[in-house]
């Protein structure tokens, strides 16, 4: 710069900038963010098959009610828009659009499916709108690369499939596995994860897959039994897995029991598959069981039944699904905490990249939530559990599940 | 070829095909009654069984829910008929398909807004005991089976054996000739919808302990039904039980033998052999081919 | 849209269908005809500047309106005109989007082929499925096109063909830019587009239902045996018509599947084709002009019902389609018959 006549106004033109320069770029927002609000978008199947998910959205809609009334994120009240899109992907783009163009929402939260998700990601890339904290576990989510606006939350089903694959090699390397499987993304990314993980080391005998349009899975037990499996890979949503695990009971089949974490509810599948039945099997989670009674009187049980009771006394206090909810609400409270009063859809993204050993409520004790640029997978970690009868009893550390390609 | 595996996804398959069977009777009695497919069939069904499991959480026995929510199926049916359907009776049969399908949605929506969709457990007065030692077919399901044969035959006899029971063919039949006949046609109707409410009301609190009660449960086992009702001849209540039977053991042993397409493609096979046996068969396996005079 | 009142009245009355008064009959001063050309030209500049005026939000979804509008007259022309009852549309539909998506993402090729493609694979595929499905009639046709409804995603699925289809994860389609640098956005210009290839085909169903091959299907509708006696071979046109119905709903589907953005199995359910069933009978059973209406309602119903009710949805919806039927048992074309008739009297 040159300090010649103008060197002085230049200097005095300076400070003023930067006088100016730190007034305005303390209040920064992009549209869905104002002084007073900020809004915030969704979808969610509250219709057709998967409408189970449905309370997730609507633990949501609670957790920002009760925030609302706490006095909202430095001052700003949360807004939260959901629609249902009755996970099909068609109409997840309309909503999507539908919240972005014509709502004019800050950014898309917990928009719940793969198949939906992976219809809104290049249109939410291209509009450059946070499609933050999406509610599935696939695992191509963290790919910031090529996808700067999207970011997943839930421990990937790969890593999850890994995390069984290193049990496995450790206690029954010698056993042979069979996989009941949901026949789409969810599902096939389990199995792609297992099979990642145990490369090749144990033969998989037996592979089947059912629709959601399945009456029931009997006939696939039937099957895996006949198979000469002695290690069972249940990969199935809380209604199969009850049946699959009812079934397995009822003929007498006693495998080494994996199964996902999406159905590792005590009081929405265990229970009605059968306690006695459901004794020995394997799982991994990384929140709170509700119905557990070790946490019975934790305070942040307590916290969290409270609100339950309060703002959303309908749902189903034994299912994992409100938990989910409240986990990832207050993730995103933070996230927007950090950002203060730089509310642009860039500075959202950046702060959810920039997230710290955050331990929110209903997170298992030890497992924290950490994000970095290069880094978007928020929880990696999980703890391997096995059920007794009555509860999940943790087995062995807090394990991460170490990342295949993003 | 393993036998031994046949045999079980057999059994397993006569378990499955009891469900369908059972619903699939429900399917052929509104039809006897008026010549139409009701696809809101399965969700009345399903909320039926959802009053049972209410009546059961409010302290009421397993029997007394049971007689309870037939009862008040029965006067649901007449009631859905004689208020919904009354109003539109000379509407083109298309319509009356499209208000088939409004009730589908207005049931299911209802249930899930009333009970949520987590599933629940639905106790069955036959016990799970295993029937054949190896845990394939369970007490349950042979239960399931007897009542739905004993169902079949009050039926049969119903039809062939009473009055009302002709009278109700005659009025699905020849809604004209039966008029002049003297009998009063739409309450014949209005009694098939109640019947068709009942014997749904059955097999949805037969179906619920083995696939666990949802709003959603009856969506699968409906297409099934459908499947099952029309192969074995939408005129012939014993052709749908067989067909119910069929479908559930075909499956099974497509899923499980025919290579590289089986295993993904269970439905399809066992939906495209349903055609070609109607392709062979207009009518289904057992039904009366209709001739009409030109 | 409809023939003239001499040919109509020697056709057997088809039972629902309220009959138009011939076009030289008068209301407020205008012949019918006149009427006709009147709303149709309203209806064009309308749906021309549309677009201008509104945001890009409901281009997209007026867009959407109109791809359901034409796969409800690909159904409306086995359905209405040719009394052939099909619940398996949904599969020409997805036939039709995966044939643009593959050829786009795979290929290359330029969406404006795929239309072309998509229409004569599912012509081929329409006829095939016709052929067999001669044999079975009402409950049992329907039980048959439901199955192949059905079974669709089930195939989209199998695993040996995911190297096409992308398996359950779909394919992701580019939508296309306007070309030669028209100041047009991706929006407006696929809603042109749409638009055109619509009204193309528009008018040739219009022309095909008026010709003598739409009195031929007519005629099967209303009575088969006197067609076939009448010298109609049955078995050729029944399958003709699966085959043009397929192709109507196949373009359809690829235009869809351009407008979205993205398919994938579950996107193409049995569910799908129960709304294109539902839009057709709201609409209009027979009436070409009811399949917009249609198109209109199956998009815009589900969204209407749930601003009423999040919770209860389904329910609304159920009791709207309820009210449709109760005040148009003939549906939005039934309905305007039914006034124009009683107006047109009352001016004699």
């Amino acid at each position: 710069m040159h300090f010649y006549r103008y060197g002085l106004m230049a200097t005095v033109a300076l400070g003023v900038a930067a006088l100016a320069g730190t007034a305005v770029a303390q209040k920064k927002y992009d549209t869905g963010a104002t002084d007073t609000e900020i809004k915030i978008g969704n979808t969610n199947p509250y219709s057709g098959p998967a409408s189970a998910y449905g309370t997730i959205g609507k633990t949501i809609a609670a957790y920002f009610k009760m925030l609302n009334e706490q006095g909202g994120i430095n001052g700003r009240k949360i807004n939260f828009i959901s629609y249902d899109d009755g996970y099909s992907p068609p109409k997840t783009v309309e909503q999507a659009r539908k919240l972005v163009e014509s709502d004019e929402v800050l950014f898309l939260f917990q928009t719940l499916g793969t198949p939906p998700n992976t219809a809104i990601q290049k249109y939410m890339n291209a509009k450059k709108v946070p499609q933050l904290f999406v509610a599935t576990g696939a695992t191509k989510w963290g790919d910031p690369q090529h996808f700067p606006w999207t970011m997943g939350w839930q421990p990937t089903y790969q890593a999850e499939g890994h995390i069984y694959a290193k049990y496995l090699l450790e206690h029954h390397p010698h056993g042979k596995i069979g996989i009941l499987y949901q026949n789409d993304d969810y599902g096939k990314d389990y199995v792609k994860g297992l099979k990642d993980g145990l490369a090749g080391k144990m033969p998989i005998v037996a592979e089947l897959p059912y629709e959601t349009t399945d009456p029931t899975v009997d006939s696939q037990i039937v099957s895996l039994q006949a198979s000469g499996a002695d290690v069972f890979f249940n990969v199935t949503t809380p209604k199969f897995a009850a049946q699959a695990i009812k079934k397995a009971g009822e003929i007498g089949w006693k495998p080494i029991h994996l199964l996902n974490n999406v159905s590792q509810s005590v009081g929405a599948v265990l229970k009605p598959a059968g306690l006695d039945y459901s004794k020995g099997i394997l799982s991994t989670y990384y929140l709170k069981d509700p119905t557990d009674p070790q946490w019975k009187n934790d305070p942040d049980y307590k916290a969290w039944l409270a609100f339950m009771e309060k703002y959303y006394p309908e749902g189903d206090r034994n299912s994992t699904f409100p938990v989910t909810g409240y986990a990832v609400t207050q993730t995103l409270v933070q996230v927007l905490k950090q950002c203060g009063d730089d509310l642009t859809r860039a500075n959202v993204m950046k702060q959810a990249a920039n997230l710290k050993n955050l331990e929110v409520g209903m997170l298992l004790p030890g497992i924290k939530i950490n994000t970095s640029p290069t880094d978007w997978y928020p929880i990696k970690q999980m703890q391997m559990q096995q059920f007794d009868g009555q509860r999940w009893v943790p087995i062995g550390p807090i394990l991460s599940g170490e990342l295949s390609g993003s | 070829m393993n036998w031994e595996l046949l045999l079980h996804q057999v059994l397993a398959g006569l378990a499955t095909g009891g469900i369908y069977a059972c619903i699939a009777l429900a399917i052929v009695m509104i039809y006897q009654a008026i010549d139409h497919l009701n696809f809101a069939q399965g969700e009345m069904a399903m909320f039926s069984t959802f009053i049972a499991w209410q009546l059961m959480n409010w302290g009421c026995p397993y029997w007394v829910a049971f007689v309870l929510t037939i009862a008040i199926s029965f006067v649901g049916g007449i009631a859905i008929e004689r208020i919904v359907f009354k109003p539109i009776h000379d509407a083109p049969v298309l319509s009356h398909i499209v208000v088939f399908i409004a009730l589908f949605s207005i049931i299911n929506s209802s249930a899930g807004w009333i009970w949520d969709y987590t599933i629940k457990d639905f106790p069955t007065p036959f016990g799970t005991s295993s029937l054949l030692g190896n845990g394939l077919i369970s007490a349950h399901d042979g239960g399931m089976i007897g009542v739905t044969l004993f169902l079949l035959a009050l039926l049969y006899l119903f039809f062939r054996h009473t009055r009302i029971g002709l009278a109700m063919r005659a009025a699905a039949a020849n809604p004209e000739s039966a008029r002049l006949a003297g009998i009063r046609v739409g309450w014949m109707v209005a009694l098939g919808w109640g019947m068709a409410a009942a014997i749904g009301a059955v097999a949805g609190m037969l179906i619920a302990p083995v696939v666990f009660l949802e709003p959603n449960m009856m969506l699968g086992i409906l297409l099934y039904g459908f499947a099952a009702a029309v192969v074995g001849g939408l005129t012939s209540p014993g052709g749908a039980v067989i067909g119910g039977f069929a479908v559930g053991v075909i499956e099974n042993i497509a899923g499980t033998f025919i290579p590289y397409f089986g295993r993904e493609l269970k439905l399809t096979i066992a939906l495209v052999l349903i055609v070609a046996v109607l392709l062979v068969k207009p009518s289904g396996l057992f039904g009366r081919r209709v001739v009409s005079r030109v | 849209m409809e023939a003239p009142a001499a040919i109509e009245a020697t056709a057997a009355a088809t039972p629902g269908v309220v009959r138009l008064p011939p076009a030289q009959a008068v209301i407020a001063g205008l012949t019918l005809a006149r009427w006709r050309q009147l709303v149709i030209g309203v209806g064009i500049i309308v749906a021309l500047a549309l677009p201008f005026g509104v945001k890009n939000f409901l281009v997209f979804q007026l867009t959407l309106a109109v791809v359901y509008a034409l796969a409800i007259l690909g159904l409306n022309l086995l359905t209405g005109f040719n009394g052939q009852f099909s619940l398996g549309h949904s599969a020409f539909y997805a036939i039709g989007a995966y044939t643009a998506a593959i050829m786009m993402d795979h290929w290359d090729i330029a969406y404006y082929w795929t239309v072309p493609t998509a229409g004569v694979i599912c012509l081929v595929s329409g006829f095939l499925f016709g052929l067999p499905a001669l044999r079975l009639e009402g409950i049992y046709l329907a039980l048959a096109t439901f199955a192949l409804a059905v079974a669709t995603p089930q195939i989209l699925k199998f695993s040996p063909l995911e190297n096409w289809t992308g398996g359950v994860q779909g394919i992701v389609v580019i939508k296309p830019d306007a070309p030669f640098g028209l100041p047009l956005n991706s929006d407006q210009w696929v809603y042109f587009f749409t638009l055109a290839v619509t009204a193309v085909l528009y008018l040739c169903a219009v022309s095909l239902v008026n010709s003598r091959t739409g009195r031929a299907m007519k005629a099967i509708r209303d009575n088969p045996i006197a067609a076939g006696a009448m010298g109609v071979n049955v078995s050729l046109y029944k399958s003709l018509t699966f085959g043009v119905s397929a192709l109507y709903t196949g373009i359809a589907g690829a235009l869809g599947a351009v407008v979205a953005g993205f398919v994938a199995p579950d996107s193409f359910t049995f569910t799908l084709s129960i709304q294109l069933f539902v839009g057709l009978v709201v609409g209009g059973v027979g009436s070409i002009p009811g399949t917009l209406f249609g198109g209109l309602f199956a998009l815009f119903a589900p969204n209407v019902a749930e601003s009423v009710s999040k919770g209860l949805a389904g329910a609304v919806y159920g009791v709207i389609l309820i009210l449709v039927i109760y005040v148009m048992p003939s549906g939005a074309a039934g309905l305007v018959r039914l006034i124009v008739s009683k107006l047109a009297r009352s001016e004699r």
